[in-house]
């Protein structure tokens, strides 16, 4: 593998692992409910204010359900 | 005279940034005290250099490029999503579901490891104590650059982030420089869940300001009271995070438990 291969493969990697972490349904969970909100703003089709709230709740939502899942996974396992 | 806001930013960088000099400490610790000073502490100048580049090109970039929303929406997702990570390690140690950080342990695995390193010289250093504490100073500084990055320019208040971090670092390294040894009695595993609740509470109030961006006028969306908004998302973290960890504590008398082989942690 050329070096400047294998030192952007590295580079690439570092991030996902700092950003992403060990768990990558936190990031996917965080940018499907941004994405949605992005959508909703460009439409205009509900206040900002409002808007905002219930995001806030979709995002301590969607931690929540894949913390859960991670979880029943382990207990499934358990048993 | 800092505003509310700006303490709270203020706090939230100091503690993490102590969490992570903690753990820079025990690496330097173990391998200075095994392979000897001098490579050890080049790793380390080394690292700080490299650090300070970063730490320049990244905030430059990010401050020039990007108009106000787009990097309330850039940083403010970045934060919320390292946030969620530190929020999700926490909530699985809190509740007995992961094994807790021990930096004894650490220490005793960091010394044996490089007890057990071969000598390979270059440049007239220990390759091994000079790569190592590299590494760890520069893995562990990234993440202090980061939130001191994040914080500082969503808030518009660079100065306070990096003078916590420095303020920080400052009284780990006289803790550590008095003691000799890894700093056990810091107790970083609550700290860690408090950081994990501070990234999360400000990564959810900028990212969603910064939606802003795809609206017409393209300003930051506005929460209703604006920054008083703050103290109600930082408890409805800590309420969903204390539902979990109450929850899923009961599995533990269940039975033991060792999640470690099931849970990616």
């Amino acid at each position: 593998m050329q070096p400047i291969v294998r030192f952007l493969r590295g580079f690439g990697r570092f991030w996902y692992d700092f950003i992403v972490g060990d768990d990558p349904k936190i990031a996917i969970g965080v940018a499907v409910v941004l994405g949605v909100g992005g959508v909703l703003v460009a439409r205009e089709t509900v206040s900002s204010e409002a808007l905002v709230v219930v995001l806030a709740a979709l995002l301590l939502t969607a931690f929540t359900v894949t913390m859960a899942l991670d979880v029943s996974r382990h207990q499934r396992l358990r048993a | 005279m800092l505003t509310s806001a700006e303490w709270a930013l203020a706090i939230t960088v100091f503690i993490a940034a102590v969490v992570e000099l903690v753990e820079t400490l025990t690496i330097v610790l173990a391998i200075g005290l095994t392979r000897g000073w001098r490579s050890t502490l080049a790793g380390v100048v080394a690292a700080l250099l490299a650090l300070t580049v970063f730490t320049a090109v990244a905030g430059y970039s990010l401050a020039t490029w990007l108009p106000e929303a787009a990097l309330q929406l850039v940083v403010g997702s970045l934060m919320l999503v390292f946030g969620l990570q530190w929020l999700r390690k926490a909530v699985l140690r809190s509740s007995g579901l992961k094994s807790l950080h021990d930096e004894e342990e650490e220490f005793r695995a960091t010394t044996a490891a490089a007890r057990d390193a071969g000598v390979d010289s270059r440049l007239g250093l220990d390759w091994f104590a000079f790569v190592v504490s590299f590494k760890g100073v520069f893995l562990e500084g990234v993440e202090i650059v980061f939130i001191v990055i994040t914080f500082g320019l969503s808030a518009n208040s660079m100065g306070v982030a990096v003078t916590s971090a420095l303020v920080a670092a400052v009284v780990v390294l006289a803790l550590g420089a008095a003691v000799h040894k890894p700093l056990t009695k810091v107790p970083e595993n609550t700290l860690k869940y408090v950081v994990g609740l501070l990234l999360a509470t400000f990564g959810t109030y900028w990212s969603l300001e910064g939606l802003g961006i795809f609206s017409a006028s393209t300003e930051p969306l506005e929460w209703p009271g604006e920054d008083l908004a703050l103290p109600l998302l930082l408890l409805a973290w800590l309420a969903v995070s204390r539902a979990m960890v109450w929850r899923w504590s009961r599995l533990r008398t269940a039975g033991p438990v060792d999640v470690s082989s099931h849970l990616e942690v």
